[in-house]
């Protein structure tokens, strides 16, 4: 709250810049009697800018840091004993510091140097929100009169605005790119940090998964095995059923669609299917376990088929389902895209509908609808809560459908949900599963994004 | 005349045609049953979630009782009183099993509105527990259900008297997370869930269009700008789960955000949907015809007041669609929200951007796993809200296109 306070102060203070700018322009300018070089508003909004920006920023950094700071400078207070734990330790006593600063009940016995700490942690708190509160503030008022004594009809107000603007702008698109280096910087890291405790060709090529370490180290069984072959297989082997659901389907709908239904229908039709598209994925999940999966059970049984209730089938044809519109909607962009005049020249040769789709459309359109089906496949392997719910745990390696299989999605979330520390192998496979993925899905995108462009360059 | 093999040919051409085509509605009426038998799944099992089985028991507000905050002991003395013949202590376990854990709450309100209801005698509609509910709604027999005979007894003779009834089940709307089905409701998730998307909005929109706007009209073709692209392009398509992943990693353990934050939560969305937003934005921006720009130069206007005056006003429908859809999509994104711990037991309404919370999609996944049979038709009718959410939000969408759209 004192946060959202500080921040309508701030904007107030802009707006107070702008009128005061524009105000001063006109002043100035009237006194030397001779026009200013920009419109009053550039004048208002070179006022606003400069007292807004450099708060903002003083702003974010406290906002980003301000956890971190404080950990440390607590940690630092602490007696020497607590500061040489271990960091998952150190990790959990500072949780039952910062509880206690809440007032919260914490997990163990309070003794006064954790009071100690606690009473340094709030003291910090407030420090830090007076100390942002008074620099943020500061720093608006000192921009405000810096760039209001700067308004003189000669200021170049609108190409400052603009410039300063435009900064902005490109400021913006680079988050793109810090997004990426974040999520391979943090896979990375994890990963490496997962490769020091279990050799790489034991993650990449090892059969057997079973990441149940141990707590305490005495513990029966406490090794793990982290070979992620199992997880790979179940993982290709949910989305070949989903491919074989949706790339039939999808694509026999996109000919319909594209070739054969009337316009109104096409209209209905299109919308409807794009439907699938925005259902999330919980509750497909939620249709596959619930539905599904038991009505292959059943089916199984009256087959004399052995199909478990949380079988790859249910979870790959609900995966397909879903996947449907992507591959229809990709491959009727590129079937209306070949031109008309291919169809024309098959059409009068003799050739029926379907054989001019069969054997000009089609092939002409391929290049395409491939790209449109590794897209597809990479959104297949990425998916999660639909196998998450509807597939097991269990890591088989088999590639029968009517088995439990897991998946690498399914793994990362089993790894990192609930309570664990932060540092063991088990939390750390998570991120190694996760650059496994990102890589995977990313080699496929490129691929699809490639041929799909070459596809388009064709034709324009 | 065409002879008799060309005709064979001809007709088997033919029908290859017409299978061919049958094929094709095959396949959309496939790919739309599918869609048919999901909702009709969903509503189905979900409807009867929006009702909830009452108990009508005559209670008398005894003073004593009341004092000492004991609505529970009313509750109980007045199932005693309406079956005398239960006077085992076991037995009455059993008996005030019918009754909801919640069920005091309505009588504390109902003394704190109106203490002059001290020591007199009310009919009150008490919540049934929800194996009672289950039995009452049909979804169980009172035998294969979880009722004890001796309870299906008492219910039956309940229902006799009339005393049974559904009512609306305001609780669903307004309750936080519960372990008891009756008790529990969405309306933590849904608040949670409108606090990401406020956050979500606040940075996306800016931060993608103003994105959009640099590559579109300003960016010079270099490889700098050719790198941004590839790289947007290709995190559109990253799975949502490794933006959690990203979360975990970058504002939980680096930069030590709290845990189940809507802040962080919103963050890790922002994130997600902003490269689709600027997918979109740049193809509303593409659409403006270049003659506008040129127009608007020529009569002296900057490259700024360009974009600011004329195609960024042309170009916010499309933008804002395509703004309503991506932000639609991370309403309904669960995976990545698990990474950040929003998938935790919350009872609270949350209040701010920093407290614990979960959000709807979470609550769904969080109740599908629950073994109750009672969480299942509740999960349902938490997805019939989420769809219903994202429906209106579609179709301010559509309208939105429908109504600005400009066909140059």
């Amino acid at each position: 709250m004192q946060l959202i306070a500080l921040v309508a102060t701030l904007l107030l203070l802009s707006a107070v810049g702008f009128h005061l700018g524009r105000r001063r322009a006109a002043a100035r300018s009237a006194a030397a009697d001779r026009r200013p070089h920009s419109l009053p508003v550039y004048y208002g909004s070179y006022v606003a800018l400069w007292s807004g920006l450099p708060a903002l920023v003083v702003l974010l950094g406290w906002l980003a840091f301000e956890p971190l700071v404080v950990r440390s400078l607590v940690v630092d207070s602490l007696p020497l004993v607590a500061r040489e734990l271990p960091p998952e330790r150190l990790g959990l006593l500072m949780n039952d510091v910062r509880n206690l600063a809440a007032g919260v009940v914490t997990s163990r016995d309070v003794d006064p140097e954790m009071a100690a700490a606690a009473e340094t942690y709030l003291r910090l708190k407030r420090l830090g929100a007076v100390a942002v509160a008074v620099l943020s503030l500061a720093a608006a008022i000192g921009g405000l009169g810096l760039a209001l004594r700067r308004v003189r009809p000669d200021l170049r107000a609108r190409n400052a605005v603009e410039r300063l603007v435009e900064r902005l702008l490109i400021g913006a698109s680079t988050i793109a790119i810090f997004t990426t280096v974040g999520i391979v910087l943090s896979l990375l890291f994890e990963s490496i940090r997962f490769f020091n405790a279990v050799p790489i060709h034991h993650f990449l090529f090892g059969l057997e998964w079973s990441p149940q370490t141990a707590i305490r180290s005495d513990q029966v069984g406490s090794s793990g095995a982290f070979g992620a072959v199992p997880l790979f297989a179940g993982t290709f082997l949910i989305s070949l059923i989903a491919m074989a659901v949706a790339m039939p389907v999808g694509l026999l709908s996109a000919i319909y669609m594209a070739e054969y239904a009337p316009r109104r229908m096409r209209a209905i039709i299109k919308p409807l299917l794009e439907v699938l598209a925005g259902i999330p994925t919980v509750v497909y999940g939620f249709f596959a376990a619930l539905t599904v999966a038991p009505f292959l059970r059943d089916a199984g049984t009256m087959l004399g088929l052995g199909v478990s209730s949380e079988s790859a089938l249910a979870a790959g044809v609900v995966m397909g389902i879903m996947i449907i519109p992507y591959v229809s909607s990709i491959a009727d962009d590129v079937i209306t895209a070949v031109p008309r005049s291919l169809r024309e020249a098959s059409l009068g040769l003799g050739a029926t509908r379907s054989e001019t789709i069969r054997q000009v459309v089609v092939p002409a359109a391929l290049p395409g609808i491939v790209g449109g089906l590794l897209l597809a496949v990479s959104r297949a392997i990425g998916e999660t809560m639909i196998v998450v719910m509807a597939a097991g745990m269990a890591a088989n390696l088999t590639a029968n459908p009517f088995e439990t299989v897991t998946t690498v999605t399914v793994q990362i979330v089993t790894l990192l949900v609930g309570d664990q520390e932060f540092d063991s192998p088990k939390t750390l496979a998570a991120f190694a599963l996760g650059l496994v993925l990102f890589l995977v899905t990313l080699a496929l995108n490129v691929a699809a994004l490639q041929v799909v462009k070459r596809f388009r360059e064709q034709y324009d | 005349m065409i002879d008799e093999r060309t005709a064979r040919r001809l007709a088997r051409r033919h029908a290859a045609e017409r299978r061919f085509k049958l094929y094709g509605m095959a396949s959309v009426a496939v790919a739309l049953a599918f869609l048919v038998a999901l909702l009709v799944t969903i509503v189905g099992k979900g409807y009867t979630a929006f009702a909830q089985t009452g108990i009508a028991v005559e209670v008398s507000f005894d003073a004593g009782p009341v004092k000492e905050g004991d609505f529970a002991g009313l509750v109980k003395s007045a199932l005693a009183a309406r079956f005398p013949e239960v006077t085992a202590r076991n037995d009455k376990r059993e008996l005030f099993g019918l009754i909801s854990s919640g069920a005091d709450r309505v009588l504390r309100d109902m003394v704190q509105d109106d203490p002059g209801l001290i020591g007199q005698r009310r009919v009150v509609t008490l919540l049934a527990s929800d194996d009672v509910d289950m039995v009452f709604k049909g979804h169980v027999t009172a035998e294969s259900g979880r009722l004890t005979a001796r309870q299906a007894e008492w219910l039956a003779s309940l229902r006799q008297t009339g005393a049974v009834s559904l009512g609306f089940n305001t609780t669903f709307f307004t309750a936080g997370d519960s372990r008891e089905p009756e008790l529990a409701g969405v309306g933590g998730a849904v608040v949670g869930s409108l606090f990401a998307m406020v956050v979500t909005l606040c940075l996306a929109f800016p931060l993608g269009v103003s994105t959009a706007v640099y590559l579109e009209e300003f960016a010079p073709k270099n490889r700098w700008t050719e790198l941004i692209e590839v790289n947007i392009n290709n995190l559109a398509a990253v799975p949502s789960i490794v933006f959690g992943l990203l979360g975990l990693a970058l504002f939980l353990n680096f930069l030590n955000m709290p845990r189940s934050a809507p802040l962080v939560g919103g963050l890790v969305l922002t994130l997600m949907s902003l490269p689709v937003i600027i997918i979109a934005s740049r193809a509303a921006l593409k659409a403006v015809p270049p003659s506008i720009r040129e127009a608007a130069r020529g009569l002296g206007a900057s490259r700024l007041q360009v974009v600011t005056h004329h195609v960024l006003p042309l170009a916010m429908p499309g933008i804002l669609t395509g703004t309503i859809i991506a932000t639609a999509h991370a309403i309904g994104e669960t995976a990545p929200l698990l990474m950040i711990g929003m998938v935790a037991f919350i009872v609270d309404i949350p209040a701010g951007f920093l407290d614990p919370a979960t959000v709807l999609p979470v609550q769904v996944y969080l109740w599908a796993d629950s073994p109750e049979r009672a969480f299942v038709e509740r999960t349902s009718a938490a997805i019939m809200i989420l769809l219903a959410f994202l429906a209106v939000m579609n179709l301010l969408a559509i309208v939105l296109r429908k109504k600005f759209e400009r066909r140059w």
